[in-house]
């Protein structure tokens, strides 16, 4: 599906109906593109507001068919850019982030990559929020992270240690549901695989989220992000 | 053989004794205006001679809105936790320490409940002063419990915001404020409970992507930086020179993303009659 009926089609975003063992899913997610040229279209999987919104249009959507929703999220961050701003990239995404919470239908959330910031945020408010064992999730990107607190891109590994931003980490927190096991090597020496251990996780998930109300759910999602947090 | 004879001696006070200028009697506009600090405050901060609105914390805001200065500061005790352990070239700990020491708050945002002109309003105002702002754990439970305040007792909510974004010293917990003020905010809306958003100079990152954008108004002050990626970064995105004006308040009106811009000094009047207007 393409489009937010709006301004533009944002290849940084993509979504559609599939299906897994008969049951219709709406799959939303951020591409990043395999090869130079790929990665430019795609904007290094980086979303305009307009990704954000074409991706709000294709939940309403799954909702309005009571189809369950899984994004997949890959993102070094939503876009900086002028058009971006222009076209209120803070605005497309806490918007994101307020209807989310209210969808009637299931929604299931993983980190295939890279969850940067917002920029993943913006779709990842979900039921069950999930990481692949090798992929991290934090408000920065370690080398953003570095550039801004040392002021220099040299002490990425040192801010990525400091952000504790691994799947276990996060799953330690309590800010993520659960970790997706790669297979031996990681999801990229086979993919066939890891597609397999994520449908696999996708089906127990949804069997036990089909089993709740649509109001249980959606207070449930709402309480478990109410208590994230740590203060005195 | 000299000119002139010195009678009296040189300085000769030394240093440690010198006595200083007292600080802070006047203050100078970016535009180089010069006004008393006195003349500046019965003013609202704001220079009327060039209409520049300087910088103010939720002391000054509380004090401007709320009918008399009388409010009820909610959870005023939260103070941050340090779940991450976290050091850069400081610890979090220390570096929160030094700066409730330096500002005499507790965190970089502030609620209270009280009456401007008569009506009942729940305000959480942020402290750029605290850590730019920055939005942590403390930061988004206070909010999260001024909206819920207002829900239980269906007053309406303002949020002042002023802030860099997200606190990078709590990383995912930070990140997660912006989900949970969201979660809220949609209860609020809900129950269709009316919320004011007012971003002041300046407002970035995480809060802007969040509860900032979200109100049932969204206002602004003049000259206000407003933007979701902060301009050096913009800059060094693209490679080039940003317009003049761009992310200021009166740019994101025009892109549509604000109701109005309103001068400081008619806030509270215009506050006023915006909840009026619903009430009745």
């Amino acid at each position: 599906m393409h489009g937010d009926r709006a301004v533009k089609d944002d290849k940084a975003m993509v979504g559609g109906f599939g299906s897994i063992d008969g049951q219709s899913v709406m799959f939303i997610g951020q591409q990043k593109g395999r090869n130079t040229k790929q990665r430019q279209m795609r904007n290094f999987g980086m979303a305009n507001p307009d990704g954000y919104r074409k991706a709000l249009r294709l939940m309403k959507m799954a909702e309005k068919f009571n189809k369950p929703i899984v994004t997949l999220i890959d993102t070094p961050g939503a876009f900086p850019g002028l058009e971006a701003e222009e076209r209120g990239q803070g605005e497309a995404i806490a918007r994101n982030l307020k209807e989310m919470f209210m969808l009637k239908v299931p929604v299931i959330c993983i980190v295939i990559g890279e969850g940067a910031s917002g920029g993943a945020l913006g779709i990842a408010i979900g039921d069950r929020v999930l990481m692949m064992e090798n992929t991290w999730y934090s408000v920065i990107s370690p080398e953003s992270c570095s550039s801004i607190l040392w002021r220099s891109w040299d002490y990425k590994e040192q801010a990525a240690e400091a952000l504790k931003l691994s799947s276990s980490d996060m799953l330690g927190n309590k800010l993520i549901d659960g970790i997706v096991p790669e297979p031996l090597g990681g999801a990229h020496a086979d993919f066939e695989e890891a597609a397999n251990k994520i449908k696999n996780i996708i089906k127990e998930n949804l069997t036990e989220l089909l089993a709740m109300t649509p109001e249980e759910r959606i207070d449930s999602r709402i309480n478990k992000f109410a208590d994230m947090g740590v203060y005195n | 053989m000299t000119w002139f004879q010195r009678k009296d001696k040189g300085i000769s006070t030394p240093t440690k004794e010198k006595k200083e200028a007292p600080d802070g009697l006047w203050y100078k506009t970016p535009s180089g205006k010069i006004i008393h600090i006195r003349e500046l405050r019965s003013n609202q901060y704001v220079c009327p001679e060039d209409d520049y609105h300087v910088r103010i914390g939720s002391k000054e805001y509380f004090e401007i809105l709320f009918d008399d200065n009388q409010f009820k500061e909610l959870d005023e005790g939260l103070t941050s936790g340090d779940p991450l352990d976290f050091k850069d070239s400081k610890k979090y700990p220390d570096r929160i320490a030094a700066s409730q020491k330096k500002t005499g708050l507790k965190d970089a945002v502030r609620s209270g409940v009280g009456k401007i002109n008569g009506y009942d309003l729940v305000i959480s105002c942020m402290d750029f002063s605290f850590i730019g702002g920055s939005m942590g754990s403390v930061v988004g439970e206070k909010i999260a419990r001024a909206i819920d305040y207002s829900l239980k007792h269906k007053i309406p909510f303002l949020m002042i915001s002023k802030s860099g974004g997200a606190r990078m010293m709590e990383a995912g917990f930070s990140l997660m404020q912006m989900a949970k003020t969201s979660a809220k905010l949609a209860l609020l809306s809900e129950a269709k409970v009316p919320y004011i958003s007012l971003l002041t100079d300046p407002t970035t990152g995480g809060v802007t992507a969040s509860y900032a954008m979200l109100g049932d108004f969204n206002i602004s002050e003049p000259g206000a930086l407003i933007g979701f990626a902060g301009p050096r970064v913009i800059r060094e995105t693209i490679g080039k020179d940003l317009p003049k004006g761009f992310q200021s308040s009166e740019f994101v009106l025009e892109h549509g993303f604000l109701d109005f811009i309103v001068d400081r000094r008619n806030l509270k009047a215009k506050l006023t009659s915006l909840i009026k207007l619903l009430k009745n």
